[in-house]
């Protein structure tokens, strides 16, 4: 007798039946039939929606992402000098009350490159937001840099006419075979320049620094590859012809002080053909290389401990420090600082938008509600006439319609006149309706009046009568019937208008610009401003972040006690 | 029984009397012309008849949510023409039930009561009455969205009615429930209402419906009462040819009144045979009519005809077998779609088409009426 084998190859439909559950009528698992079926029309699906993803992605994720990263991007300061924030790190910020020398020596090299390739004005705009003048340090900086470095060069030319010769500095750092290549000095020294200049692409450049004399030289090597590498990709001229720029005879000289010079240099002159460095090595260059007394002498400022230490905090390549300013703190040694009584302004900026907003908002309910009531329970022929007139606004530009007020309500104004020839106001004493709060919130509400209007309407309409008749019949009076049975099923519609309204004016920009004066303006015109006027883009950012946030965080707020399922639009 | 004592209630003061009324919306049509209707206390009366035909208007009026143009409606003897609806004290059940969807059933229960400033211990004892009473005592804290079709129903009946009016007014309300639920429902709502003694005025566009429901039943047509009847009279005694063809199924022949008299009209058919019939609405000779036979009252059986029965000659033109019944649809004076039901009994015919029969059925049977035109 044979007995049946069931966990076998022969049965695999019992056998997966016994893992999977169903199966379909192939045996295949009927999950996996399922989800093969569906494959189809979710790739059907998704080539529907991908151009109108991709534009999204590319017009307005990409950017509004790029743009919030912009509030805690600080990179600028470590791309600009490299070294300098490195050698920062030890310096506590207030003891010794200036940094050491080495940090003085760093920031003249990497701000010499700074200038070369002109990012020194920009670090010194970034850094001007955190302390007023730091900007025009950098830039008259930027002017005397070199002054040090034409001395010190009219000396090696003293010594030895060759030093003009770009041949000569070439045949110095150059290596010499491939034992003698020091390609990580030359890859550190192409990522510095590549974070100040961006990417670099694939460029052939014919040098590579020397390990021999970066030994005897390190700084002047560090410097010269750094040069080589930017006078080859960007300005893309022959190095060996070109004499590098006057940092390099500085370093050269510094180096030369160093106590472990005249060892090295013998080394790498046993191996070398003839160099001019060798009588130059011979000659004692007492040239006094100070280089916290150089800048110093270069701007007073460098001499400040608060320009030092603005430097520092600011040092981080993401930062917390725009978000600070935001709400008007600031960053410092001892953590955050609320910013000094004359700098605070955006916070109050923050609270009159809410305010304001919500002021905006419930003129609109109260004015919105009885028009969009009426609408709803209009015959249809009366009800889409009064659409139009709800929607006619829209076919107006905004900017017109806002002019418009400001022809209205300014003190020669339409309502200003009307009201004088009235005798309601004398001459002398018309109203103050423009360019300040009551400017804003009378155009805002006419400008946002149908978003709220709509979303009421449609709501409304699907309010059947016969509840407000069922409501009479068991008693209720109109009013009563109103309040308890109409109003509460219309407040979806208030919601969804509501949030609309709330959101658009909590951003809005041209008509507070235009009628709010000083008084009236919102945080966006903030924001505005430090994008297109003070270039704080950082601090633009960051506002943005917040205005954003408080946007989701009452969105979150409002479907946990309404519940977003509640609103309707249409 | 409570028919008996409503029945004997008629010849009192109407409780509810419609007076000459008009309504007009636009001015210049009326969709209800001269309407005079009493209805009695206690009395289930339904208002009948194809949409336009101006019922709901009447009732809205009635309730007050449309004004009379012309005419009074009173209510206990006295015009309630301006008096606003939430101070007539009448219960009303919508088509849609209206139940209020923000709050709970017992909310909705509750509403009448609170809004009439009852004791919340006086009311919240009123709406357990009235749960109970529709059994569905364990639903109060329910949303009405969460109750299916046949519930929302009782939850509005219970409603109209937990605040104890006098006369209730349903508008179509079964008209959302399926079949099967809807008889029950029938049930329910006469005998609740029979129960508790109080007046209904009922709109619907269902003849079963309001001739199983109704003590009374008004059929509207063309912004008029056709008939004001008890359903068995409706349906046996039309008064003219739109109720008699709105009311059940109903064959017509159409003919010229030969001559009248004796009780009995002798009317030419068009194929040349005269037959005898009562007349309802004819007068004199020459009048064009329609005669009107009930299908269940035409007879083929030669033993079971009437020996008074008048016969004619008809061509089976097709047979339905129906379950309970059977449906002949056969050829007479020209008429291709005169239908004959039979039981359908052991020693019944079952008719194959083509074959010619005699049919028949008795003069009373035969009523000669308008043309409907």
């Amino acid at each position: 007798m044979r007995t049946p084998v069931f966990f076998d190859d022969r049965y695999p439909m019992i056998a997966t039946a016994k893992h999977n559950g169903i199966l379909a009528a192939d045996g295949t698992p009927l999950k996996r039939s399922l989800a093969r079926a569906l494959r189809r029309e979710k790739l059907r699906a998704l080539i529907l929606v991908m151009p109108l993803l991709i534009f999204v992605l590319l017009t307005f994720i990409t950017p509004i992402a790029n743009m919030l990263l912009r509030s805690i991007d600080n990179t600028i300061v470590g791309d600009t000098i490299l070294y300098t924030v490195s050698d920062l790190n030890d310096w506590n910020g207030s003891d010794p009350p200036l940094p050491p020398e080495n940090v003085f020596r760093s920031l003249y090299f990497d701000l010499f490159i700074a200038v070369e390739t002109k990012r020194h004005t920009r670090l010194g705009s970034r850094l001007n937001y955190e302390q007023t003048g730091i900007s025009s340090l950098f830039r008259r900086s930027g002017r005397k840099l070199d002054d040090i470095g034409k001395e010190i060069e009219k000396t090696l030319i003293a010594s030895d006419a060759r030093w003009t010769d770009g041949q000569t500095w070439f045949d110095l750092f150059a290596a010499r075979n491939e034992g003698d290549a020091d390609p990580e000095l030359f890859d550190r020294q192409f990522l510095r320049i590549q974070r100040l200049q961006g990417e670099l692409g694939n460029i052939d450049i014919d040098f590579m620094p020397s390990k021999s004399i970066a030994k005897a030289l390190p700084l002047a090597t560090r410097e010269y590859t750094a040069w080589a590498i930017h006078t080859a990709s960007i300005e893309g001229e022959d190095i060996a012809q070109t004499r590098p720029w006057e940092s390099i005879p500085v370093a050269l000289i510094y180096d030369m002080q160093q106590p472990d010079f005249a060892i090295e240099i013998k080394n790498w002159l046993s191996q070398s053909s003839p160099h001019p460095i060798e009588k130059l090595s011979t000659e004692s260059i007492d040239y006094p290389l100070d280089f916290t007394d150089i800048l110093r002498k270069i701007h007073k400022d460098w001499g400040d401990i608060e320009v030092w230490q603005t430097i520092k905090v600011h040092s981080n390549d993401y930062t917390s420090g725009y978000f600070l300013n935001a709400v008007d703190m600031r960053k410092s040694l001892d953590g955050p600082t609320i910013q000094p009584e004359n700098k605070r302004i955006l916070i109050t900026l923050f609270i009159r938008t809410v305010q304001m907003s919500l002021i905006i908002t419930l003129a609109c309910i109260l004015l919105g509600y009885p028009v969009a009531w009426l609408m709803a329970n209009l015959p249809m022929r009366t009800a889409n006439l009064l659409i139009i007139l709800v929607l006619l606004p829209f076919w107006t530009s905004l900017l017109v319609r806002t002019s418009a007020w400001k022809v209205m309500l300014q003190q020669q104004g339409v309502i200003n006149e009307t009201l004088v020839w009235l005798g309601v106001v004398a001459t002398d004493n018309r109203l103050e309706i423009i360019n300040n709060q009551i400017g804003t919130i009378v155009a805002m509400t006419h400008i946002l009046l149908p978003f709220m209007i709509l979303p009421m309407y449609s709501v409304m309409q699907t309010i059947s009568p016969s509840y407000v008749r069922a409501a009479k019949s068991l008693g209720a009076n109109d009013w009563t019937a109103f309040l308890r049975v109409y109003f509460p099923q219309s407040i979806p519609g208030i919601g969804a208008g509501s949030i609309l309204v709330f959101i658009l004016s909590i951003g809005y920009y041209i008509t507070p610009e235009i009628v709010g004066g000083t008084d009236g303006v919102f945080i966006s015109n903030r924001i505005a401003y430090h994008i297109s006027r003070s270039l704080n883009w950082g601090l633009a950012a960051a506002l943005g972040t917040i205005l954003l946030m408080v946007v989701l965080v009452l969105y979150w707020t409002y479907d946990r006690i309404v519940g977003i399922d509640n609103v309707k639009l249409g | 029984m409570a028919t008996d004592e409503r029945r004997s209630a008629e010849g009192k003061e109407p409780f509810v009397r419609f007076d000459r009324v008009q309504k007009s919306y636009d001015g210049e049509t009326l969709v209800v012309k001269d309407l005079n209707l009493d209805i009695s206390k206690g009395e289930f009366l339904t208002m009948l008849g194809p949409s336009g035909s101006g019922k709901t208007t009447c009732l809205m009026m009635l309730a007050g949510f449309e004004t009379a143009t012309h005419g009074d409606i009173l209510l206990d003897g006295i015009s309630i023409n301006h008096i606003p609806p939430h101070r007539r004290g009448i219960g009303m059940v919508f088509q849609n039930y209206a139940l209020f969807p923000h709050m709970t059933v017992a909310e909705n229960l509750s509403f009448p009561l609170e809004v009439r400033k009852i004791a919340k211990s006086e009311r919240e004892s009123k709406v357990k009455k009235a749960l109970d009473m529709v059994e569905m005592g364990d639903f109060g804290g329910r949303r009405p969205a969460q109750l299916s079709g046949g519930q929302q129903q009782r939850i509005a009946l219970a409603r109209a009615l937990v605040f104890e009016p006098q006369l209730v007014l349903m508008d179509e309300p079964l008209g959302a429930l399926d079949k099967q639920l809807r008889e029950k429902m029938q049930f329910e709502i006469t005998d609740l209402t029979h129960r508790l003694g109080i007046t209904v005025v009922y709109v619907t566009h269902d003849q079963t419906e309001a001739l199983t429901m109704s003590d009374r039943v008004a059929v509207f047509d063309d912004g008029r009462i056709q008939q004001v009847a008890k359903p068995d009279t409706l349906y046996e005694e039309p008064d003219n040819s739109f109720v008699a063809q709105f009311i059940g199924e109903n064959n017509t022949l159409d003919g010229v009144v030969h001559s009248i008299g004796d009780g009995y009209a002798l009317v030419k058919l068009e194929n040349g045979e005269m037959i005898d019939c009562k007349p309802i609405n004819v007068s004199r000779p020459g009048e064009r009519t329609r005669v009107s036979i009930r299908p269940e009252r035409v007879e083929f059986n030669k033993d079971r005809l009437h020996p008074d029965a008048h016969t004619l000659e008809a061509e089976v033109l097709e047979f339905i077998y129906m379950g309970d019944i059977f449906r002949t649809r056969v050829r007479v004076a020209g008429n291709e779609s005169f239908i004959i039901k039979t039981r359908n009994a052991p020693d019944q015919a079952r008719l194959e088409p083509g074959r010619i029969i005699e049919i028949g059925w008795l003069p009373d049977d035969c009523r000669a009426l308008d043309t409907g035109t």
